[in-house]
């Protein structure tokens, strides 16, 4: 690397309603992570431990909108990264989480926290205000905000998100192919 | 007119009367993507994702007999971005949840759109309700994947001799149903040996206590593209 | 004691032996079961399947593909509210509401005594003299909110239907403008005397000369089409007269049927000679239930006058006659193949094509589907000759149409015209006044605004299957073409991907526009949909499912703009809303509790 150091693209990844597994498939990477560092600089992510992001390149989102927190977290990636990246089954068609959709929340939450064997006495459904509210449906991210690029997989491999990657930075459509492409 | 060839994306293709054009391409090797079409069976022609331009005008290639002189164009750009359409209107139509269906990896829908590149199911979900039916003690039926394909349908009546298949509902209520007043697999009289437990190219009619048996990357389409026609038998 | 199934039979019986218990006449039998029992009981399936020997799985799917063939107990008094848009720019929302609030129904659900149940349904047909609405699927017109106060009395006293006010279920016909047709004093017998004394290749010729083509909107050539049957190999041949007249905004076949059925069974009856059938059908779209008594005395008088039956008029070899069969609210059984399958009594899904009807028509036998105005203008020619009638109308488009003219003019009804009629001529003779657009030909027709009110009525320019919707500068014509994207996505029949799902992603994303939640995102997708539509579908209904959606876009511009409010794309469903039921769990209303929109 001994061309001038080009401007790094600034990457910020979070986890909606997802598990960390496409993080996971993202360290998965391995040793090319080190190349990675070499174009990229990430921002907020669950590595860095930053709280919010600032303006991005790139936003790469796991996981669904389950809750209120989760709209405001994928409204601010919007807002601030050019290109948004939906990874995963969940940020795609809602994944496990949307697997609730059949059934009505209200009849979810009395059975969760009224009705169901072994809870504690007293045991109601949460209304702190501090924590989110789970919305009447799970939803993929295209239904909220307009995403620029999907990786599907549950999770997506390592191999899959850095071809999409470096499609992406090389400046050309991503492609995954036969192989790469898969919804499970 | 002794010529009994076509031309189907540059490749010329021969027939014989009365095959369509799917029938005459299968033959040839050539693939057209299909999801109702089995070559055992009476075409269909409802998924549409055969659709192809025979001299210039959409055709359902699995229903559109083949002809002489015919220019036939397949594989291009406009087409398979219908084609592609057609695939995520069925994703978000039913439920249809990859990871945890057993028919992942031989599933035909999944591989159709592998193939056409679906990176994502692009319109807003219906997300409907679905319930599945577990009556039956040998077989499962999880309707949340039916593409409406009719193959089991036409399998059980045209060669099971048994109706245990119907289409219900009309438009975007269209759904499934089983030959039985409780609605229920097990009081039709569907056993293991049918043709329609055999035909699902979805992961609609499962057989019980047996799944994910072959493990991931060595699923048929794992192996190969559903494009590369493995399983198909050429004569 | 009378076993469950047996309950069932008394009433069975009597309908099954009228059908010689055969399976072709599975969606009759369910149809007059249900009127009968009022809704098709599980256990009278299980009767039918042993009856009928068909397996209970096609029972249930032809039962309930059609809208007015139910499965569950809906109320005694079942009101269905016509849905087109003439009849919402009549007040029939408003009226529907009412009704509810004096029954203490919700639309769609029945009252919890099981008295009655309100709905909505697709255009009835009275269109002229709307709002309609059909209550136990007899027709009653000219709404009102006194009318409404009325009915719900009425309903409440469970009066039963027969001793309602007579006044309620008069239809007027309404003719405005009679030419040839509509003027002719026809003598019963008259053309088929003509067809026997000339012969029926010669009056086969006379038809052809005529150049008259199919009314249904296609135009395909009628003497084409009879000499294509007339020549296919087939051990029957059959005669089918399209009365399923379900596209929005027509009646002229409601009308031609009350004072004209006898001409229009004498041209079943031309056909039948010329292309040697034995058996006809008359398929009628359940809407008109109310006509069916008076066509089977028109039907007996014809056999009085042995104008049908075994040897009309005397010749030996001349046997035919004429069956009613109606259709159960689907509109895409107006399409000759799935109305064959209907006739069949199977789901109304459209065939594919070829074969067509002509060779594998009903029962797989060479058939003959034509409109019901075809019919009654070739009784016309047969009388009075070929050059004559090729002498009315435009060179390519001869003869008259009847035009149903409704929406925003002083005088709807029906205006017969020769062909090449203009638009704004049509628009002058009925009273319309700051015409803003001319729906032509219903939902799947055309829209044509001002600048084009010179164009002509004529397969040529603008064809037509006589649908003549009138909507002045008070409309938003966004909203007319989303009523008719809201009619196609309820009758897809649901056989092809692209109609079944298309139809009702098409109708979501102008529900979201019409909710205020549209950007230029969703205006591109609309036409990336209308794209698939016109390209993939099965049938002419995905087909002309995006016609509205199109055209007004080309003419209409500035109705869709201004519900573009959002540069940047926008959720479809409200996301406060979605928090809905979690507040309500929770009890919690805090700013956390709730989302606005994004910035």
């Amino acid at each position: 690397m001994n061309t001038p150091a080009k401007r790094k693209l600034k990457v910020a990844t979070t986890s909606l309603a997802g598990c960390f597994g496409c993080h996971m498939s993202l360290l998965d990477i391995d040793e090319r992570l080190f190349d990675l560092l070499e174009l990229v600089e990430f921002d907020r992510t669950p590595l860095t431990d930053i709280k919010h992001l600032g303006k991005c390149d790139i936003g790469f989102i796991e996981g669904g909108l389950c809750n209120n927190e989760n709209v405001h977290v994928l409204r601010e990636f919007r807002d601030n990264c050019n290109i948004l990246i939906a990874v995963g089954a969940c940020a795609i068609n809602g994944g496990l989480p949307a697997q609730r959709n059949h059934l009505d929340l209200p009849t979810i939450l009395q059975e969760v926290y009224h009705t169901s064997h072994g809870l504690a006495a007293g045991s109601d459904i949460p209304n702190d205000p501090e924590l989110p509210l789970p919305l009447n449906k799970v939803h993929p991210l295209h239904e909220v905000v307009k995403i620029d690029y999907f990786i599907p997989g549950c999770p997506p491999s390592g191999d899959a998100i850095w071809k999409v990657l470096t499609d992406l930075l090389a400046g050309h459509e991503p492609q995954l192919g036969h192989g790469l492409m898969h919804y499970d | 007119m002794s010529d009994k060839t076509f031309v189907l994306d540059g490749k010329t293709i021969p027939y014989a009367e009365g095959q369509t054009i799917m029938q005459a391409a299968m033959t040839a090797g050539v693939y057209i993507p299909h999801l109702c079409y089995h070559p055992e069976f009476k075409p269909h022609g409802s998924c549409k994702l055969c659709t192809v331009k025979a001299n210039g005008r959409q055709a359902a290639s699995c229903t559109q007999l083949a002809q002489s002189g015919v220019v036939v164009e397949s594989n291009t750009g406009e087409l398979n971005d219908e084609r592609r359409a057609l695939l995520q209107m069925l994703f978000v139509e039913g439920n249809h949840f990859c990871p945890s269906c057993e028919q992942s990896g031989k599933c035909k829908l999944q591989a159709t759109a592998y193939d056409l590149n679906m990176m994502s199911t692009h319109f807003d979900h219906f997300f409907p309700d679905r319930p599945v039916d577990a009556s039956h003690s040998d077989y499962l039926l999880d309707f949340n994947r039916c593409i409406l394909c009719s193959l089991c349908i036409r399998a059980s009546r045209d060669v099971d001799g048994k109706n245990v298949f119907g289409l219900a509902g009309r438009g975007i209520k269209s759904h499934l149903i089983v030959n039985a007043a409780s609605g229920q697999l097990a009081d039709t009289d569907f056993t293991a040996n049918d043709k329609a437990a055999q035909v699902c190219p979805v992961g609609v009619i499962l057989k019980k206590r047996k799944g994910f048996a072959v493990p991931i990357g060595q699923r048929t389409y794992d192996l190969n593209p559903i494009s590369a026609m493995p399983g198909v038998k050429q004569d | 004691m009378v076993s469950d199934t047996e309950r069932h039979a008394t009433y069975l019986d009597p309908i099954l032996e009228r059908h010689g218990f055969a399976a072709t006449s599975l969606l009759q039998v369910l149809r007059e079961a249900q009127e009968h029992f009022g809704y098709i009981h599980a256990d009278a399936i299980t009767y039918l399947t042993q009856k009928l020997k068909l397996p209970r799985v096609k029972i249930e799917g032809v039962a309930t593909f059609y809208s007015f063939l139910y499965l569950q107990p809906r109320g005694e008094y079942r009101v269905l509210f016509s849905d087109n848009i003439t009849d919402h720019m009549l007040g029939s929302a408003a009226l529907m509401n009412q009704m509810c609030q004096q029954l203490w129904v919700e639309p769609g659900k029945v009252s919890e005594d099981g008295l009655v149940s309100i709905s909505t349904t697709s255009c009835t047909g009275m269109c002229d003299q709307g709002p309609a609405l059909l209550v136990n699927n007899i027709a009653i017109n000219r709404l009102t909110p006194e009318r409404i106060v009325n009915i719900c009395e009425l309903i409440r006293k469970r009066v039963p239907l027969s001793a309602w006010p007579a006044e309620f279920f008069a239809i007027a016909d309404n003719i405005r403008r009679r030419d040839i047709l509509l003027d002719s004093s026809f003598e019963s017998g008259s053309a088929l005397n003509a067809l026997l004394a000339r012969g029926s290749t010669e009056t086969l010729q006379e038809i052809k000369l005529s150049k008259l083509r199919g009314r249904g909107g296609a135009g395909f050539s009628t003497g084409s089409k009879w000499e294509f049957c007339r020549a296919a190999h087939g051990t029957h041949h059959y005669v089918v007269c399209n009365a399923d007249e379900g596209e929005p905004g027509t009646f002229k076949d409601r009308v031609l049927l009350t004072g004209y059925a006898d001409q229009v069974f004498e041209g079943l009856t031309l056909c039948a000679r010329i292309i040697g059938a034995r058996k006809g059908f008359l398929y009628l779209r359940g809407e008109y239930r109310y006509l069916l008594d008076h066509l089977l005395v028109v039907l007996q008088q014809r056999r009085d006058k042995r104008l049908l039956g075994s040897s009309i008029l005397g010749c030996a070899d001349f046997d035919f006659d004429i069956e009613i069969h109606f259709g159960a609210g689907a509109y895409v059984c107006g399409e000759e193949s799935a109305l064959i399958e209907s006739l069949e009594g199977k789901r109304g899904t459209p065939r594919n094509r070829p074969p067509f009807p002509v060779s594998n028509g009903y029962l797989d036998q060479p058939t003959v589907v034509n409109n019901v105005e075809t019919f009654a203008a070739s009784s016309l020619i047969a009388l009075r000759g070929g050059a004559w009638y090729a002498a009315i109308g435009t060179a390519t488009s001869s003869g008259t149409k009847l035009l149903s003219v409704s929406g925003d003019c002083e005088r709807p009804g029906i205006y017969e015209y020769p062909f090449g009629v203009t638009v704004a001529q049509v628009l002058a003779d009925c009273g319309a006044r700051d015409t803003q657009a001319v729906q032509v030909s219903g939902a799947s027709g055309v829209c044509v605004a001002a600048q084009e009110f010179t164009r002509r009525i004529a397969f040529e320019d603008i064809p037509t299957a006589g649908a003549f919707m009138v909507f002045d500068h008070s409309r938003d014509m966004f909203e007319v073409a989303r009523n008719f994207v809201h009619f196609f996505a309820h009758e897809s029949c649901g056989f092809c991907t692209p109609c079944r799902v298309g139809t009702r992603l098409l109708q979501n994303m102008m529900d979201k526009l019409a909710r205020g939640n549209g950007s230029p995102y969703d205006f591109a997708e609309i036409e990336k949909l209308d794209q698939l539509l016109l390209s993939m579908s099965h049938c002419g209904l995905g087909h002309a499912a995006c016609n509205p959606v199109k055209d007004t876009i080309a003419k209409f511009r500035p109705a869709y703009d201004k519900r573009l409010k959002h540069h940047e794309f926008e959720p479809a469903f409200d996301l406060d809303y979605a928090l809905s039921q979690a507040r309500q769990m929770t009890g919690r209303d805090d700013a956390g509790a709730h989302l606005g929109e994004s910035k």
